[in-house]
Order: C-alpha cells, then structure tokens, then sequence
C-alpha cells in the first residue's frame, strides 16, 4: 500500500478555482457515541471499536461495502498528543489486552492497517497512506486523491481519544527546561499556543472595539450547546445537558482569565468517518451527493514577533478566507452554512468577521452573536454545533454540513437556503477549511 | 516564582549570553536594518541570513495581558494564578515579549503601561528577561 502523499495541499494565494470541482463528492459519514474517556472495561466502547462503529454507519449511509473502498486515510495521532501523558496513551502506565487491544493500536491510536486487520472486508484497499494529517487538511488530502485518482472510493476515519490523567501535561509540559522555540515563551506563559495566541488577541479585540468578553462569547457559546444537543451522538446527548446559562458562563472558573472553561472544548473519546468518491460514483448511491468546491491547507500569514496581534490573526483570517473564496468561486453571500472550528470559542469571532458572513465586519460579533443565530432563524451560525456543543470530536462542524446540504439535519435543519457549506478544523489563522455544494459544479 | 528554564542553541546561545550580562539585545538585520525577535536564521523581512546583536533600551508598554489560573507547565502550577502580559519594544513595537509583570497582583494590570526589562535568575548562572511597570 501506499505510505506516502504529498504535494497535494493548495496552501497559498493566486491558485484560482479548484479544477477538479464536481470530480469529488462526500456520501457517506458516521460518527461513534462520544464519551468523556474509556472506562477500560467495556471493549465495546474502546477507540478501536468505535473506529469501527463510524466506519460501518458511513458505509451504510452510502450504500457502500467494504470491498468497494479502495482508499483508506486514517490520521494516527492521539486526541492529547505528545504533551499528554497519561491522558493520550494507554500504556505504559496501564496494562495491555489480548489482541487486537495488545498495543497502542485499537486503544489511543488508528491506523488503515489496524482497521483492515481487524474488520471484515476491506480487502481492496490500494492507497493508505501513513502520513495522514488531522482532519482540517485530512478532508483536503482525500478530496485531492479521489481527484487524482489515486483511489475511487475513499474512507476518512478520524478520532480523539482521552483517557485519566490531566490532557496535555505530560510530555515537555512536564519539564523544568524549555529548548527549542519554547524558549521564548514556555518562561513565562501558561502551555497552550493556541490557547494563550487566542485569549491574547481576543482581549486585544475587547479593547479595540469596546466589546466585553462575557457578552461577547456566552450567547455563541450557549447556542453551540443548544445546536449540540440536537445530534444523537453528542457528549451532552449521551451523558447529560449542560443547561448553561450566561450567568454559569460569567461565574464558572477561569483557565486562562478572562478564558473560562466553558470557552474551552471538552476532551472526549469518540471516531467519526466519512466517505469519498468519485462525482459520477456519488449519482448512484443512497445520499444526494454533497460536493467538494474546494479545500485548502497551511496557514494564512505570519507572526513577526514572540505573540500574535490582532492586526496579524484579522489580516490572517483575512487570507484564508480569500483562499476559500477563490478556490470555491464562491463569495460571502453565496455562503449558506458555516460551521467554522471552535476548539476555544474565541477562534470565531475573528473567524466570522474575517470570512465577513452573513455581512459581519471587524468589531460586530458581538452584535450578532446577541442576534437570532438559532437554527431556526436567519443567522444559524455554527449550525452544527461544533466542539463546543458536542465535545472533542472535530467533526461537528462536517457532519453537520453535509446533513444541511442533504436536507436530513432534523431539528437542526435550517430554515434558511442550504445549498452551500463551508466548514472546517482550522485553528487560529490555518487555512484547512473545506467548501461544500448539493448542487454539482 | 520557579520559571521553566531555557536552554539555548547555537541560534539563541548570544541572546541568552547578553541576558545573562544584563543587557537585552535583539537581532537587527544588516541587510534592511529591521529588528528581530525572537532570533530566527534568517530575516522575515529581506530573508537575509546577516545580522548584528543590536542591545535595545529595555522600555516599553504594556499590549495586553491574561490570567494563568490552569496552565498546563507543572513547574509554574504552584505560581498559579499569575499574569502573562504581552509587552512591545519601544524602538519597534512589531517587536513583543512575554512578560509576568512580578509585583502586579492578578489581572492588575495596567494595559498601555510604560515598563522596563528586569532580570531574573531562574537557574545558577542563568537569568531571563521580565518587565516591570515604572510610574
């Protein structure tokens, strides 16, 4: 099988329209129940049986057998990655299982040759390359291939997993030294690059526009929890509703302040899958097809100095937004559902205003947010309810745009057109954000 | 506070050297004579690779600020909660630093502040740069 793929990214500016558009189509996805972690009892409920709960659902959703895929990409990281620690891996703290469960494999990590092995019927399988990124630019490599013809019918198994033990303090979190870039940060800040870029700016953003932080964030916030609750697989669907409130968000304890915990996603356990394939292939299947317009990868701009500035993640967000637009052909009015990445719920005002959706410019999130973004109404913003409403899992935003597209998002469905979707695992200024289309370009 | 520790390489063992006299320096590129930091092998202006240590006034004002109160570095857990302060370069305020403002209370901070570069040992023989507020 294939280990390697690359050149596939469309990570700049001046690329103009993406030239396989309505040569790709998604038509199956599956998503496994999301748990807080594994109890490591119920085998049922490992990461292994769940990659393989989301890869039959996407299957069935299509109408597709296994013996029909002859692509498989399967990113192999763990959801806490190497700062993890007992959180991201099983072992060596913990005691192994009998096979397939005697390995990393199965329990924290994925793999097309873990899955092949242990699930019936994948025996055509001919492109399954190792270095598969996470999902963002995941969703791109496999569109590109199944452009290019690498493979036909394509599966994307993507998850995150989370296991006892603080997320993401082991590793070189838990060391006295700071060597390499960490040296002009780990000093004197807090861990998190995303983390401390985000809130930094965001306060930034609070001062320059005169907006407060609570206001800003808790009516989005809220919302994502309420578009949560309306899928059946989500954390709050399965172990309980948040039932939050602006006045928990304003008192509940402060991370990195004014960051709360409610601004932060919650870690989970849990895979989803989707399924690729040809436009001419997606005709005949169950689902109407939904189209890839385009897909980009990389980052929009740089950072001069120690911390990003609000000038550098606006002009940033900015870039990426016109690499979308570009690669699409669509513009900001042509966006019907925009499900952007929420990992801290401050990636999304400086997302919003930078895509300028639904007519939002610098400075006005906050207003809207304060509007009707409900599903129901004529802002549904973040439709899917993202991590924030669903937990950990990265692929809110995806399955919920491909439901829009489809028409088959139940109580989440919009009242609105929902004919195109952009929607995206993009932290901070990455330019991983895919477009979507029913209709075939 | 017990601060992590960096360890310098061959791109950053000068910076760390100056700090460690007490002089914070910046690279500043021969080529288009634009200020640096941190160190980088080559200039994010001209990409030029030639560059001088130009030592800087140590002043400059307060950008923004937060508030570690669950960071994830096990060696600051016990200084929580603690500001982490951003602070730009009067010569070049494209240029910043992290900074823990030591003496201001949390989430004190005033934002537009004039501050000064002090230095602190955080290993034998190993200082690193902090900022404090002046009136």
């Amino acid at each position: 099988m294939t280990t390697e793929y690359t050149g596939w990214t469309r990570n700049k500016e001046g690329l103009g329209l993406w030239p396989h558009q309505g040569k790709v189509a998604i038509v199956g996805w599956g998503q496994s129940d999301v748990d807080r972690r594994w109890d490591g009892v119920s085998m049922d409920k490992t990461y292994g049986a769940y990659g393989m709960k989301a890869i039959q659902q996407a299957l069935d959703d299509a109408g597709v057998k296994a013996e029909d895929v002859d692509g498989m990409f399967v990113c192999p990281e763990t959801g806490a990655g190497a700062t993890g620690g007992a959180s991201a891996d099983w072992g060596p703290s913990r005691p192994y299982f009998e096979p397939p469960y005697d390995s990393e494999w199965g329990l924290s990590r994925l793999n097309a040759k873990w899955i092949i092995d242990n699930m019936p019927g994948f025996t055509n399988v001919k492109f399954a390359p190792d270095n598969v990124p996470a999902i963002g630019e995941q969703m791109g490599m496999v569109s590109q291939a199944v452009a290019e013809g690498k493979c036909q019918t394509a599966l994307l198994v993507y998850g995150m997993n989370n296991f006892e033990g603080r997320y993401r303090h082991g590793g070189d979190n838990a060391s006295d030294f700071a060597p390499g870039p960490r040296q002009w940060s780990a000093p004197w800040s807090s861990g998190d690059g995303l983390q401390l870029t985000g809130a930094i700016t965001i306060q930034q953003y609070c001062a320059r526009y005169g907006v407060n932080w609570d206001e800003l964030m808790a009516p989005v916030i809220i919302n994502e929890h309420r578009n949560g609750l309306m899928h059946d697989w989500g954390f709050y669907s399965l172990h309980g509703a948040s039932g939050l409130t602006y006045e928990d968000y304003a008192n509940a304890r402060p991370v990195l302040w004014p960051c709360r915990i409610w601004d932060c996603d919650r870690p989970t356990n849990g895979v989803g899958a989707f399924l690729f394939t040809t436009g001419d292939r997606a005709k005949d299947m169950k689902q109407k097809p939904v189209y890839v317009l385009n897909h980009n990868g990389g980052q929009g701009g740089s950072v001069r100095s120690s911390q990003e500035t609000l000038d550098e993640s606006e002009a940033g967000r900015a870039m990426v937004a016109r690499m979308a637009y570009e690669g699409s052909g669509l513009r900001p009015e042509d966006v019907d559902i925009f499900n952007p990445y929420d990992g801290y719920s401050f990636f999304l005002p400086l997302t919003l205003e930078g895509f300028g959706w639904h007519g939002v410019g610098k400075g006005d999130s906050k207003d809207f947010f304060n509007g009707d973004i409900s599903v129901e109404g004529p802002h549904p913003f973040t439709s899917g309810g993202g991590n924030l409403g669903v937990g950990r899992t990265r692929t809110a935003m995806y399955i919920d745009s491909i439901q829009q597209l489809r028409g088959t998002a139940g109580k989440r469905q919009v009242n609105i057109k929902a004919e195109t979707a952009i929607c995206a695992f993009a932290p901070a200024r990455s330019a991983a954000y895919m477009c979507l289309s029913s209709v075939k370009p | 506070m017990a601060k992590l520790i960096p360890v310098p390489d061959d791109l950053s063992k000068p910076f760390w050297d100056a700090i460690n006299e007490k002089r914070l320096v910046v690279q500043n590129c021969t080529g288009c004579n634009t200020m640096q930091y941190p160190p980088r092998a080559a200039c994010q202006h001209c990409g030029s690779d030639k560059f001088e240590w130009k030592e800087t006034s140590g002043k400059g004002h307060i950008l923004s600020f937060f508030v570690t109160y669950d960071g994830r570095y096990q060696r600051r857990i016990p200084d929580q909660p603690y500001n982490v302060a951003i602070v730009t370069l009067d010569e070049d305020p494209g240029i910043n630093f992290y900074a823990n403002l030591g003496g201001q209370p949390p989430r004190q901070v005033p934002v537009g502040a004039a501050v000064e570069v002090v230095f602190e040992e955080v290993a034998p023989g190993q200082l690193i740069h902090d900022w404090k507020v002046v009136s």
